[in-house]
């Protein structure tokens, strides 16, 4: 096999100084994901910066009420995490919905956020894809992609990401906290992964040797009823045909805010913005709340064969949307 | 007949069978639930599989496929590959060894330069690492020459054609009466068309082999279906006598019928260890096998049933169109259930195919009767729904003694008894019809009912019985156990015959060195081998019997061979039936199907043992469910491959997506099929259960959804046109 070199960081420094070393460097984390693609011929690392061991994985309440997730901390551990749970539990239901529970075991918060498209022709390195070789065209477009984004694609590039996790944090306003060489950062995780454009192999707005340490849920997201649906084509263990994350506050019957993201819909999790914007201050009838989100899917641009994922998204974010929205 | 239930299945059954010579003190073997005897070994993981077996100075291969549709192989550039570090060959068409003929296309590998669809094998490499080779693997560069392919199949294809017989030996067509007059002249009429996409066996250890020679002599730990056949195989292949190879399978994670003809891999295997003089493991990829083991093909059906005003058939005609590839032919027999269902005097039957630049299809569980099944079980419930008739009773009312095609007698068949058992049980009685007529909230709620069916089939098969001095007794015969508990029925099967309790047999299978026999295959592997063992040991019991004194230190051995067996059933149609009975709910929001129950009712003759019984119909119905709800690939017309070649695409059901399933089954008494009573269970689990499930979406949403698998885009497509046609 081709040779890589291994190195084992034991601070943030290390990691980013073993990276800033090694050309063709990547951090390894729960390696759910990077050890397929190295499998597959997808990633070729030149070294595995192994940063699993780093003492990230804490789940820590701050005293002003935000919740800082370590980046190596398990899927499963957050989402059986108590405050998790009780304060922001569209992350719990989002991750559960994810994977097996094998996977959740060992696969990392940082790791999740930066998973590859299961897109089969990215996957297949006998075939054509500008995200895994830039310039070699898109099989997809005219090939399979039932599970292919309508929203936000490009010509260059109709992918998926396929993280639920992600789904969540967009609705929630949580943040993507950064460490490079050139210091600290934080990104909102609605903008943390990009849309195709011309430079479908960047999957997100991560600089060379950037790690990400941390995700934070903000204050303003706790506490208030939120949920997290997804459609698959088995019961378990699939990734999303098309989910949704939402959380609605409620104040003497009007809509005072309101958050939704898709997931499966885009090349990132796709935040409603406009059809929050639509129900600020509304009643939250079954009515307004389709008008709202069809004012989202307006903008959906569905290919030959996955024109079903426009209905099957307003169907899933009427009914979310509505449930919370409801008398509780 | 008695019903024996899945929950009460360690119940005794009734003697009805000749008594074995002498009755074990703890009474018959056969019948009981008896325990896997390497089920410990398997669930300890010290159960040892093809590509776990390291013989000494042992490497490993990694194969090449075709990056193009279709099209000859110029030029295999290897340099870089050799130039590995742990790279220790390639072999290319020109450079590997030239083979003979073992009567199978698919396993002439690196014999020629011929591309005959994407993913077939055009190179293989040998290294010191299964990593070194996968790497060097990606590192051989191969020039084509490309030629204008055809992967898509249609029901107009100008090249179909109608094959002088399909898979099995069945005739392609079959005509009585005049089913067109017929069907014009039916009071009730349905005309309608479904489709099957390809299904992939997938079973959960992938084809693999360990090849060491020793010599010319081959001995090949493999994962297949039939070691005999294999080892024949490899011998014709190699050119060596048969009794030069050895193949062993002892244990096998499954194979649904992609390792019931011997595979590429083996052939592979066997030849990189001769080419690098050490022994050789080839395991393949898992993503490789949709291209190399077979495939269900897809099947494009359309049924025409006439019926009176009473619910009788009057004209049963069922066509389908099916591909086959150019590299050996292959045709799935899905026309042939209508020649054996139900009562009709006037009908067709008939296959074509259409040869495509495609991967060669084979056999997957239930060949041809899933798929036909599927589609004739969900025409007969439009045709119940389109008389206003129960579709049990439509069902009762075509029954028939004969089989309508050969007018043979059934040697046992109680269908109609599955069927009103399945309503008992399930709850059927009370039903209201209307479709669409249970809704709660999103969901809307219905359940189905469809018939099942196998033929019965029998191999001749060798097999030994030995006694030894101490008291114990070894079978010996060449089966195969891919999972399914034969080593533990065979052990009943020769308990029984030689009336000794079971622990005083042993059982030796999975080994091309044992008494040759046929493959697991065809639900026939348990009659095939187990009237030898039968034979054998009824031969050894008798000269025990007359033995006087100790038994002499070498014991005393009996062999049987089944070959001028005379057939029991001739003049008889033989076939096992069921019923299926499926509650599904349907979330009109998501388009998701789950399934609430799914209940199985047989009557497959004797069932020799009520445990692994059981999982062979949980099993298939489970298998009958992924079938109908997820299962299916697409055929990538530009490129002539599959594109769900892992199991994260190609959907399999997990535990989550059947909330509740039951087997039970209705013993039959037979005295036309073999000495055990018993007909084959391996497959009919899986016969019917897709139309059953489509059956019940039906009756919950009123959309007759034509097309499998049931996935919530076609769900949310069928309700937004009922939607539509409604308003």
């Amino acid at each position: 096999m081709k040779p890589y070199a291994y190195v084992r960081a034991a601070t943030l420094d290390e990691a980013t100084a073993a990276y800033a070393g090694h050309s063709g460097a990547h951090y390894l984390g729960g390696g759910t994901n990077l050890v397929d693609l190295m499998k597959l011929g997808v990633t070729a690392p030149d070294a595995l910066v192994d940063i699993s061991r780093l003492p990230l994985d804490g789940i820590e309440l701050r005293p002003d009420g935000a919740l800082r997730i370590g980046a190596t901390a398990r899927n499963s551990d957050i989402a059986a995490h108590p405050v998790v749970r009780d304060r922001w539990p569209v992350l719990s239901q989002a991750l559960l919905a994810g994977a097996s529970g094998q996977l959740r075991n060992i696969a990392t918060a940082g790791g999740n956020l930066l998973q590859r498209t299961r897109c089969p022709f990215f996957q297949d390195t006998a075939k054509p894809c500008n995200k895994r070789r830039p310039g070699s065209g898109c099989a997809a477009r005219e090939g399979s992609h039932r599970d292919h984004a309508v929203l936000g694609h490009s010509p260059h590039c109709i992918a998926t990401h396929p993280s639920d996790m992600a789904v969540a944090l967009a609705a929630l306003d949580a943040t993507v906290e950064l460490h490079g060489t050139g210091g600290e950062r934080s990104v909102p995780a609605a903008e943390f992964h990009r849309l195709p454009g011309d430079r479908p192999e960047q999957d997100t707005v991560l600089r060379p040797g950037e790690l990400i340490t941390a995700i934070v849920l903000p204050p303003h997201s706790a506490g208030l009823p939120s949920a997290y649906r997804k459609a698959r084509d088995r019961a378990s263990y699939a990734f999303a045909l098309a989910s949704v994350a939402a959380l609605v506050e409620v104040q003497d019957g009007l809509v005072r805010r309101s958050a939704l993201a898709f997931g499966a819909l885009a090349h990132r999790p796709w935040r409603a913005h406009r059809a929050e914007e639509a129900l600020r201050g509304v009643e939250p009838t079954r009515a307004a709340v389709e008008r709202a989100v069809d004012a989202e899917l307006a903008s959906a641009e569905p290919l030959r064969d996955n024109a079903y994922k426009v209905p099957l998204a307003r169907n899933l974010a009427c009914e979310v949307l509505t449930r919370l929205a409801g008398p509780r | 007949m008695r019903h024996t239930t899945a929950a009460s299945a360690a119940a005794p059954r009734t003697g009805h069978r000749a008594p074995p010579p002498s009755q074990s003190p703890d009474g018959p073997a056969l019948g009981a639930s008896v325990e896997r005897r390497e089920g410990h070994e398997k669930v300890r993981g010290t159960a040892r599989y093809a590509a776990e077996y390291h013989p000494h100075g042992r490497v490993y291969a990694w194969p090449v496929p075709a990056t193009v549709s279709r099209g000859r192989v110029v030029r295999v550039d290897d340099a870089e590959a050799l130039d590995l570090p742990g790279v220790l060959a390639v072999l290319t068409p020109d450079t590997a060894p030239r083979l003979g003929d073992a009567g199978d296309a698919v396993l002439r590998v690196l014999q020629d330069d011929r591309v005959p669809h994407r993913g077939w094998y055009v190179a293989l490499v040998v290294a010191e690492t299964l990593e070194a080779a996968r790497a060097a693997a990606a590192a051989v560069h191969v020039d084509y020459e490309t030629e204008p392919h055809d992967a898509a199949l249609t029901a107009d294809h100008p090249d179909a054609y109608i094959p002088e017989s399909v898979n099995g030996g069945y005739p392609a067509v079959r005509e009585r009466g005049d089913p067109d007059a017929a069907f014009e002249a039916a009071q009730v009429r349905v005309d309608t068309g479904y489709r099957v996409p390809p299904e992939h066996n997938q079973p959960m250890e992938p084809h693999a082999a360990t090849a060491e020679w020793h010599g010319d002599r081959l001995t090949l730990h493999d994962s297949d279906q039939g070691a005999s056949a294999v080892g024949a195989a490899l011998a014709a292949l190699f050119e060596l006598p048969e009794d030069h190879v050895t193949v062993v399978a002892e244990h096998v994670g499954g194979g649904f019928g992609s390792k019931g003809t011997p595979r590429p891999h083996a052939v592979l295997a066997a030849m990189a260890a001769r080419q690098v003089g050490r022994p050789v493991t080839l395991a393949l990829p898992r993503r490789h096998l949709p291209a190399i083991v077979g495939h269900r093909p897809p099947t494009l059906h359309r049924i025409r049933l006439g019926a009176d005003r009473g619910g009788r058939l009057t004209s049963l005609v069922h066509e389908i169109t099916t591909q086959t590839s150019r590299v050996k032919e292959f045709v799935e027999q899905a026309a042939t259930p209508g020649r054996t269902m139900y009562g009709c005097e006037h009908s067709r039957t008939v296959h074509r195919a259409v040869p495509l630049d495609v991967p060669t299809p084979s056999w997957m569980r239930a060949p041809g009767v899933a798929p036909g099944m599927y589609a004739l079980e969900s025409a007969m419930d439009e045709l119940a729904g389109t008389l206003g008739l129960d579709p049990i009773e439509l069902r009762v009312r075509n029954d028939t003694d004969r089989e309508p095609d050969s007018d043979r007698p059934f040697s046992s068949r109680h269908l109609v008894d599955c069927l009103r058992e399945g309503a008992d049980r399930f709850g059927w009685a009370g039903r209201d019809p209307r479709p669409g007529s249970d809704r709660r909230g999103a969901l809307l709620i219905g359940t189905g009912v469809a018939s099942a069916l196998y033929p019965v089939h029998f191999q001749p098969s060798l097999a030994t019985a030995h006694a030894l001095p101490d008291g114990s007794h070894v079978v010996r015969v060449a089966a195969a156990d891919i999972g399914t508990g034969s080593r533990t029925v065979l052990a009943q099967i020769a308990a029984d015959a030689l009336g000794v309790p079971l622990d005083r047999v042993r059982a030796e299978v999975g080994s091309s060195a044992l008494p040759t026999a046929p493959l697991a295959g065809g639900s026939s592997g348990t009659a095939s081998w187990g009237t030898a063992v039968h034979e054998a040991c009824t031969a050894l019991a008798g000269r025990l019997a007359e033995h006087r004194g100790p038994l002499p230190p070498e014991g005393l051995r009996e062999t049987a061979d089944t070959s001028d067996a005379a057939d029991r059933g001739a003049g008889y149609a033989r076939d096992a039936f069921g019923a299926h009975f499926a509650e599904v709910q349907v979330d009109t929001d998501s388009g998701e199907v789950r399934i609430r129950r799914l209940l199985g009712v047989f009557a497959a003759g004797h069932v020799l043992n009520a445990r692994t019984a059981r999982s062979q119909f949980l099993g298939g119905m489970t298998m009958g469910a992924g079938m109908a709800l997820m299962e299916g690939s697409t055929m990538e017309p530009s490129f002539g491959d599959f594109t769900e070649t892992d199991l994260a695409l190609y959907h399999v059901p997990s535990h989550a997506d059947i909330a509740d399933i039951e087997a039970h089954w209705i013993d039959e008494e037979d005295a036309h099929l073999n000495p055990m009573g018993s007909k084959g269970i391996g497959e009919i689990g899986i016969v019917g259960t897709a139309a059953a499930v489509g059956n019940a979406v039906h009756h919950a949403t009123g959309v007759r959804y034509r097309e499998l698998p049931l996935t919530p885009d076609r769900i949310l497509a069928g309700l937004s046109g009922a939607v539509a046609a409604a308003s």
